[in-house]
This record gives structure tokens, C-alpha cells and sequence, in this order.
């Protein structure tokens, strides 16, 4: 068994496997803060996913876009966790306005 | 030997991988959550992309996965704060098991200031004085 069969045969189907198990939170997820981790650990896995297919296929220029995945996967999280604390902000201005 | 190094660092990344998946879907909160993922993610990822590196033997793939797992390094433990910091702004409940929570009644609710909880009740008389004044005006 060469090394890329080796990568090919187990080790994708275990990160596949922990995918759909992070996907699975991703739809469940009670709370919106669960749904954006799960979208970061998407992105973060699928970091690793490019690195194994980078080494099966031999191509080492995938490696770029995994880099610019990390960018991404940083800058939503951030994004994502300002726009959740301003609206919460807003909401508790609106409720002592109210009281 | 190269091949058996490969072999055993994608072998560890890829369990620890699915080991903070499995977590991801077993814990019962949002910060468990948060915790596990942040930790172990980061670690698979190192491993998987350092056989990468150790596979190509080549110095231009060399530093861009030093320079990939750096930035993961730096980045995840802030991501991770930050969606916790905003998820308990939200009011997400903790654990009913949970023993302790350091932070109950230390965040001012309209300004998000972290504080020793003295300092509160100057800040709120001052905005009623400035309001006061408003209405003078």
C-alpha cells in the first residue's frame, strides 16, 4: 500500500466522517454562536481536506488556497461574533426603553 | 522512514480531528463546545499540514505551512473568545451542572465593560445626571 492509497482510503474517510458529524451541529444547533463555530470547524477542516488531496494528487499550489481558507475562516468568525454582540446591544437599549 | 512519519502524524491529526467532531456533537453547551473544538482542531490541523510539509521536502511548501499553521495557531484562540464573549452577551444559559460562573453580574449589561462591579452604579448616576441635564437644556 503506498503512502497515497494510504491517505486516500483512511484518512479521508475519517475527516468525511468528522464533516458530517460537524454538519450534523451545524443544523441542530440550538444557538446561533453553535452555528457559527460549526462553520468555522467546516472551513478548518476543509484546510486539512486540501492539504491531504495536495499530497495524493501530488499538487503542492493547493496549499495557497488553504491559506486564504484560514483568512476566511478568521474573518467570519470575527465578523460574525461583532454583528451578534451589536445586535444584542441594541435589543437590551430597546427593552429599557421599554421598562 | 519518511513514509511511516507521513503515515503517523496524518493517522494522529485525523483522530484528533474526529475526536473534536465527536465532542462537537456530544457536549451539552455552547462553551464545552466552543472549548473542545478550538483545542483540538487546531492540533489536528498542525499535524496533517507538517506531514505536508515532511511529504513535499521542499522549502517553498516548507514555510507556507509554517506560515498556515501559525496563523491557525494565532487566530483560533481569538475567534474562539470572541464568539464566546458575544454568545454569553446573548444569554446563552451554561450547563445545569456547571459549578461556577465567574463572570455572573461582572459585565455591565449596555456598555459590555468587564469590571469589579463597584463601578457600576457611578456609571449608571452619572448617565441619570446626564440625562438630568439634558432635560434642563
Amino acid at each position: 500500500m503506498t503512502i497515497e492509497e494510504y491517505l486516500y482510503y483512511i484518512i479521508l474517510p475519517i475527516l468525511a466522517i468528522s464533516v458530517l458529524l460537524v454538519f450534523c451541529r451545524f443544523v441542530i444547533g440550538p444557538s446561533i454562536a453553535d452555528r457559527v463555530v460549526a462553520l468555522d470547524l467546516l472551513i478548518t477542516i476543509g484546510i486539512t481536506l486540501i492539504a491531504i488531496y495536495s499530497i495524493v494528487y501530488n499538487q503542492s499550489t493547493f496549499l495557497d488556497i488553504a491559506m486564504i481558507l484560514g483568512l476566511i475562516a478568521f474573518l467570519s468568525t470575527v465578523a460574525f461574533s461583532y454583528y451578534l454582540e451589536k445586535r444584542n446591544r441594541k435589543k437590551r437599549e430597546k427593552q429599557q426603553k421599554d421598562d | 522512514m519518511t513514509n511511516i512519519l507521513i503515515i503517523i502524524l496524518s493517522s494522529l491529526g485525523a483522530i484528533f480531528i474526529l475526536l473534536a467532531a465527536i465532542g462537537f456533537v456530544r457536549m451539552p453547551d455552547a462553551y464545552l463546545r466552543i472549548s473542545v473544538t478550538t483545542k483540538a482542531v487546531t492540533l489536528g490541523v498542525g499535524l496533517i499540514l507538517a506531514s505536508a510539509a515532511i511529504y513535499f521536502d521542499d522549502l517553498s511548501v516548507t514555510s507556507r505551512v509554517l506560515a498556515i499553521i501559525l496563523f491557525i495557531i494565532l487566530t483560533s484562540p481569538v475567534g474562539a473568545h470572541l464568539i464566546g464573549r458575544a454568545s454569553y452577551f446573548a444569554g446563552n444559559k451554561l450547563w445545569e451542572k456547571s459549578v461556577t460562573d465567574e463572570l455572573d453580574g461582572k459585565y455591565q449589561p449596555n456598555s459590555h465593560r468587564l469590571s469589579s462591579g463597584e463601578e457600576f452604579e457611578d456609571e449608571d448616576e452619572k448617565r441619570k445626571k446626564k440625562i438630568k441635564e439634558r432635560d434642563l437644556l
